[in-house]
């Protein structure tokens, strides 16, 4: 194996890490900004991969079916918060794990429903369908070059807002003291009900871009949730940056894993994972 | 924490009681069926005593249940005969052991790190026994005899009869119960408690905070793996899944959906999981939806679960000062420890 | 020898015996004929939901529609099925098998799809002794280590489509092949039997890569395939894994250099949404959908004009399994208390599937043609028989 292999690698690696942040964006804004244990993030992304799917082959172009996708999943977010989410900020945590746990059942069942249990899969837009030649025998795909394009634009848009805008302060407030929010005269219900939305968007959009290369089926959103957990902790509840440095760190270790280690590939992740937290038990860019 | 009321120990009590004449009556299938529900609920408990008392979220718990069934497999499976006094020593020593390290590690970090350690060590274990060649892999390992219960050379209980069995974990789940009821009646149970409401308060006490969580979180990861011991005897199989997170994840909803920090709370949630999940698929193909909105319903309706429901209507049914104290529970702020924190 | 005439005689005994009582009960109704006017009770334990769910939902209407054909009966008996979802989840399979056999007493349990549950299964019915015949869960033991009389397959063992698969790369002339897997029970099986053929043969595996179940992330794994330039890549993936694996294949580029083979699941029921990546690929199975047999276009239009959808090697192992029991159900005439007779006559039987005919192997699993397909249009293509009539080697049967 010559050092290309090893360049190749990195950029697998680094490529990984981009979908990883991507997959994860959604849950980084609604369980690390706003505190909610959310079980159903892989359903929300599996509603993105269906939705995007369905409205692709209704209309018969991949950016109209994300451009119709898009609101309907708006609506979900923010009707799922509204309808239930809602009665519980003021309780324990951990309702929140048991009503996500029935919103999976729910979810699941109504996949099952509207879309059966087919795989389906939905073309890769045919501007974008080339690949970059590598080496004599690979090549690479410029799909999954466009899809690290817009993981930045959005990691750069998402830590923006959260970061530097009035906003993002808001709601960061609104989330560690909601009274006190509350009583600046801003409507924290709505403030929330539109973050919780805009975060079950993410992940739906994250299931939506990876759609192309993934393919759609029953159970797509299964291996989502864990993996989206880890990118969170692992680089601090709460900061984007964090997430998305935890989401590189996967994506590298878990592509080396594979190639130096694959015995144990599996393992890896989780390995480097109890590793960082006992290192830094509050995650890398955590708050002590 | 809640105290348990009269009304709600004669329930217990006649629960009890209905479960000891059961196997008079009802089918064969659903002795099983109960068997599989009170090895759940002996499982939930162990997981309460950290969720509901000590404030340490397991979602790992599914490690410890799993380890006590390879323990078994691992150790019986070609053998002819198992010694249950043998077996049980063996599960206590691995899953309290594995329990101990995962624990020492974990405890470091708290709330949700806490959980994502504890998930952590649950994913390494269960890829460990899928992917290794010596444990049977993902296809799981096989018993082909129950442990026997000798005293001497005589058997005590002849645990291949599905009754004697069944009564054998009914003992486990009501000996377990109480364990854990006397542990928390103990000094030690007001400090844990004591942890959960105001950490730094009884650290500031003089207490050693970590030690009392890893001691819970030992005995809680060993009574989970005299659940997965127990499993793992009665079906006679292993597999790498009784590790994984769905588990770990069942597990945390049927405590919470029982009632956290009541002890019998997460015995109703598993009665009540299974055998809706045994029910509902009667009714309709889509019966995963109906459990999902029985779900939120008991969410935003019951805000103490099942167990508070039974407090609430007990209350209702029998109003006297006596429980006073305890209707003040159960609204919506978290279980008071007053009383607890004022014995320390 | 004298063991199997004595077994011979008994049978022949026995079966002449039933038909008596079945005449005379046509005059003197008996006990015996109010139990054959009974439904026969056929528990499916199959998925519906989750990722095998299509697999559960094509056996089970392919089983239906074999005893539809049959006039809708067993053995003259109406038949009543009783159709649990498993959920494809192993620490569930041993209550659920339990609630067939002891709650709903099912006369026959067929299933499942998922090898694990299979073996929690086979692990129940091989004690409680009742006919169970599997449509699909393809590990080795469940005929092999863990086989029983009274258990059936009606699919594969997963060395059927593996062992083929090493003779078959090596006649197309490829000697330096990447071995890649799921690395679980099944994938690790179909592995060993590839090897099994492919080094005894003179081929050398430059490397072997088990990848972690069931995840779909490969890019790692192109690479070192790109790096290693080998002759051909095998592989065992399955469902949207092999889509997955296919079109990562070919987005690589790998496909135009390095020919890439496959147990046959790779391109089983997903060539339509692997499309134009699937082109050219090999894979080796028992079954084509354009096999160009009698009954394989019998049984097709049928499905066809039944379900509205094209049928797939899932729904032949679940139409063979509803002709297994018709036979089974028609030697003692619907006596499902007949347990022996109604196995030796299952044992002997010869189906006539929609992939062609098989008998069965003494530890009771399917000795059939193993071909070698190529995908051309979105179809497989039936390229040429590897194997003929390949039986199981049934490591560790002990009725065998």
């Amino acid at each position: 194996m010559d050092s290309s292999f090893y360049l190749i690698q990195l950029l697998n690696g680094i490529q990984y890490g981009f979908l990883l942040f991507l997959v994860a964006s959604g849950l980084t804004l609604i369980f690390g900004i706003m505190g909610i244990i959310n079980l159903a993030h892989g359903s929300f992304y599996m509603i993105g991969s269906y939705l995007a799917f369905w409205f692709t082959s209704l209309t018969d172009n991949f950016l109209y079916g994300i451009l119709l996708a898009i609101p309907v999943t708006l609506v979900v977010g923010y009707a799922v918060e509204r309808l239930a989410i809602s009665y519980l900020y003021q309780r324990d945590h951990l309702y929140q794990v048991l009503l996500t746990y029935a919103l999976i059942l729910i979810f699941n069942e109504l996949q099952r429903m509207l879309w059966g249990s087919d795989v389906h899969s939905v073309a890769v837009p045919q501007a974008f369908s080339g690949s970059v030649q590598l080496t004599e025998n690979q090549a690479y795909p410029v799909y999954r070059l466009l899809i690290s394009a817009s993981c930045i634009v959005i990691a750069l848009a998402m830590y923006w807002v959260i970061q530097k805008t009035r906003l993002g302060m808001t709601i960061r407030a609104g989330a560690s003291n909601r009274e006190m929010v509350q009583s600046l005269g801003i409507n924290v219900n709505r403030l929330f009900a539109v973050v919780f939305s805009l975060g079950v968007t993410l992940a739906a959009l994250a299931g939506m871009l990876a759609a192309p290369v993934n393919t759609v089926y029953p159970g797509i959103g299964d291996g989502v949730l864990i993996i989206s957990f880890v990118v969170v902790v692992i680089g601090g509840i709460g900061s984007i940056k964090g997430a998305f440095i935890g989401a590189m760190l996967i994506g590298l270790a878990d592509t080396f894993g594979k190639v130096l280690l694959p015995e144990m590939a599996s393992m890896v992740v989780y390995a480097l994972m109890a590793l960082v937290l006992f290192w830094r038990p509050q995650g890398l860019f955590g708050k002590g | 924490m809640y105290t348990l009321t009269r009304p709600i120990l004669i329930f217990l009590c006649l629960g009890v009681a209905a479960l000891v004449l059961f196997p008079l009556v009802g089918s064969e299938f659903y002795v099983g069926l109960l068997i599989r529900i009170m090895i759940l609920s002996i499982f939930a408990i162990s997981l309460d005593l950290l969720i509901g008392y000590t404030g340490l979220i397991s979602f790992g718990h599914a490690a410890f249940f799993g380890i006590g069934g390879y323990t078994l497999a691992i150790f019986f499976q070609d053998a002819d005969s198992i010694n249950f006094w043998i077996a049980l020593v063996l599960v206590l020593s691995c899953s309290a052991l594995v329990a101990l390290l995962v624990g020492w590690i974990s405890i470091r970090a708290s709330g949700v790190y806490f959980i994502m350690l504890t998930l952590a060590f649950a994913q390494m274990f269960y890829y460990f026994f899928f992917e290794s060649p010596d444990f049977g892999g993902d296809d799981g390992i096989f018993l082909f005899s129950k442990p026997e219960i000798l005293i001497g050379s005589t058997s005590l209980i002849d645990l291949e009869d599905e009754h004697n069995f069944y009564y054998f974990v009914l003992a486990w789940m009501v000996a377990v119960y109480l364990i854990l009821s006397m542990i928390l009646k103990a000094p030690f149970g007001h400090v844990i408690v004591a942890i959960k409401a105001n950490e730094s308060r009884v650290r500031a006490l003089g207490y050693p905070v970590q030690r009392y969580k890893l001691v819970s979180f030992v005995i809680a990861g060993t009574l989970a793996g005299i659940a997965g011991f127990l499993e793992a005897a009665h079906t006679g199989y292993v597999t790498p899944a009784y590790l994984g997170w769905h588990e770990s994840g069942i597990v945390m909803v049927i405590v919470i959906l029982g009632g956290m920090g009541t002890l019998f709370g997460p015995i109703l949630g598993a009665f009540v999981i299974v055998l809706l999940q045994d029910f509902l698929p009667n009714f309709t193909e889509h019966w995963q939806l109906l459990m999902g909105g029985i779900i939120i319903a008991v969410v935003l309706f019951l805000p103490k679960g099942i167990a508070g429901l039974l407090y609430r209507l007990s209350n209702r049914l029998f109003t006297s000062k006596e429980y006073a104290d305890v209707s003040q529970n159960s609204g919506d702020t978290p279980a008071t420890v007053d009383v607890r924190e004022q014995s320390l | 020898m004298s063991n199997l005439d004595k077994a011979g005689i008994n049978r022949r005994t026995v079966l002449k015996g039933a038909a008596g009582l079945a005449a005379a009960s046509a005059i003197f109704p008996s006990a015996f004929a109010i139990g054959g006017q009974a439904k026969v009770k056929v528990g499916l334990l199959l998925p519906y939901t989750g990722t095998y769910a299509k697999l559960g939902t094509n056996i089970k209407d392919a089983l239906e529609l074999r005893i539809q054909q049959a006039g809708g009966k067993l053995g003259g008996r109406e038949v009543e099925f009783v159709s649990i979802d498993s959920e494809a989840k192993p620490p569930k399979a041993p209550e659920l098998t339990s609630k067939l056999i002891k709650k709903e007493k099912v006369d026959f349990l067929v299933g499942p799809v998922h090898s694990v549950v299979g073996m929690a299964m086979v692990k129940m019915a091989r004690k409680d002794g009742i006919i169970t015949v599997i449509p699909n869960a393809g590990a080795n033991q469940l005929t092999g280590s863990l086989c029983a009389p009274n258990i059936f397959r009606t699919s594969f063992s997963s060395y059927q489509p593996g062992f083929p698969g090493g003779k078959a790369i090596l006649e197309d002339g490829h000697k330096r092949v990447v071995l890649m897997y799921w690395n679980y029970g099944f994938g690790k099986q179909v592995a060993a039997a590839f090897k099994q053929s492919f080094l005894p043969g003179g081929g050398t595996i430059v490397k072997e890569i088990p990848t972690p179940f069931p995840k779909v992330e490969f890019q790692a794994y192109l690479t070192e395939v790109a790096a290693l330039e080998p002759d051909a890549v095998f592989t065992f993936y399955a469902g949207g894994g092999a889509v997955k694996f296919v079109k990562d294949y070919a987005a690589a580029g790998l496909n135009k250099k390095i020919p890439l083979y496959g147990a046959g699941f790779l391109t089983e029921g997903v060539t339509g949404a692997q499309g134009a990546a699937a082109e050219g690929v090999r894979t080796t199975l028992h079954y084509a959908d354009s096999l160009d047999l009698p009954a394989n276009h019998r049984f097709r239009d049928a499905f066809k004009k039944s379900f509205g959808r094209h049928a797939d090697v899932y729904a032949v192992q679940g139409y063979d399994a509803g002709d297994l029991l018709i036979q089974g159900m028609n030697a003692v005439q619907g006596d499902t208390s007949a347990r022996a007779e109604m196995i030796a006559a299952m044992e002997s039987s010869t189906i006539d599937s929609p992939r062609g005919k098989f008998t069965f192997s003494k530890s009771h699993n399917p000795v059939q043609n193993i071909y070698l397909r190529e995908v051309v249009n979105g179809e497989n293509k039936v390229l040429r028989t590897v194997e003929e009539a390949l039986e199981d080697p049934a490591e560790g049967c002990k009725i065998a």
